[in-house]
């Protein structure tokens, strides 16, 4: 995990390079290579995960996010926030935390305290998702119009489990806010 | 910088929300904030009040926001009233469009209150 990225106040630009092999396609209804090869960035797809999650949680909540101090602790998270990634890059990134959390994280967006958050949760954590997967894709060079976003979808309840069919790798962030655990997670498809 | 009656266009009633304080917390001077959830509704409000500028996401159920700034063009009492567009799509194809549809700019997501004011203020004086 990378833990020195900073405090931004705007959203960095990182230069990642698309593999001279991953060409040929548009997300926007061009043709798509069967074999479709990603040069990572150098310090790995979850550092550039972190980065983009903790610009969108800082610039949007006016709050750092933390590392978690012990990531394998028992997970509460009754509230997943998903959006899909389609295109030169194709997966699901996922925000988990607690009900609590989440009202936590609308209450920090709208400038509110958390008594006053009514019916914003679910709305605030597909936005923050949607953001943390815009900002992500932003990083990568030439990916902006070659992967497309998914309209997020919000899961609650305390029994539930999300199957990604990604098959692929997994990078996980796990950091707090206030605290208040969040996990950050993108499933790429292989 | 004369007071604006502001549209903003965004299905997310959380970032409808985030977008008004914003733009107050830049200090713009604002006499009306009008909201749409989609770019079908904001059609109808803009033919319906004096705008001065409207702001508004691209991705968006019912009438997306391209299809939204193509269509305001052939409203006469708004044909004129700059759009900006407020996205997490910056790929240059959809910037592209939604210029080539009329809109006057785009600010990503996430967004400071500088950056919005920095993008909108000299909308505001013309």
């Amino acid at each position: 995990m990378n833990r020195d990225i900073g405090n931004p106040t705007a959203p960095q630009r990182v230069q990642i390079m698309l593999s001279a092999r991953a060409s040929g396609l548009d997300a926007r209804g061009g043709n798509v290579s069967p074999k479709l090869k990603i040069v990572p960035p150098s310090g790995g797809w979850g550092s550039l995960l972190e980065m983009a999650t903790r610009e969108v949680f800082e610039i949007m909540l006016g709050t750092p996010l933390e590392p978690m101090a012990d990531p394998e602790a028992t997970r509460v998270t009754d509230m997943t926030a998903m959006i899909g990634l389609a295109g030169k890059l194709c997966g699901v990134l996922s925000i988990c935390c607690s009900s609590a959390t989440a009202t936590r994280i609308a209450a920090r967006m709208l400038g509110i305290e958390s008594e006053e958050v009514t019916d914003s949760v679910r709305d605030a954590l597909g936005e923050m998702c949607n953001m943390a997967a815009g900002n992500f894709k932003a990083k990568i060079n030439g990916m902006a119009d070659a992967c497309m976003l998914s309209i997020p979808t919000v899961v609650s309840g305390r029994d539930y489990q999300i199957h990604s069919l990604a098959a692929g790798e997994r990078f996980e962030v796990a950091v707090t806010l206030e605290g208040l655990p969040i996990w950050v997670v993108l499933d790429l498809h292989s | 910088m004369k007071k604006a009656r502001i549209l903003i266009v965004d299905d997310s009633s959380v970032m409808r929300k985030i977008v008004e304080r914003s733009l107050r917390q830049a200090g713009l001077e604002i006499v009306q904030v009008l909201e749409a959830s989609n770019g079908a509704e904001a059609l109808v409000v803009a033919q319906n009040n004096a705008l001065d500028l409207i702001l508004s996401d691209i991705n968006m159920p019912v009438m997306d926001g391209l299809e939204f700034v193509r269509r305001l063009r052939n409203v006469e009492n708004a044909k004129n009233v700059p759009v900006i567009m407020i996205t997490t799509e910056a790929g240059e194809s959809a910037v592209v469009q939604a210029l080539s549809n009329g809109a006057r700019g785009y600010i990503r997501k996430p967004f400071t209150p500088e950056q919005i004011k920095e993008r909108i203020a000299p909308l505001l004086e013309e």
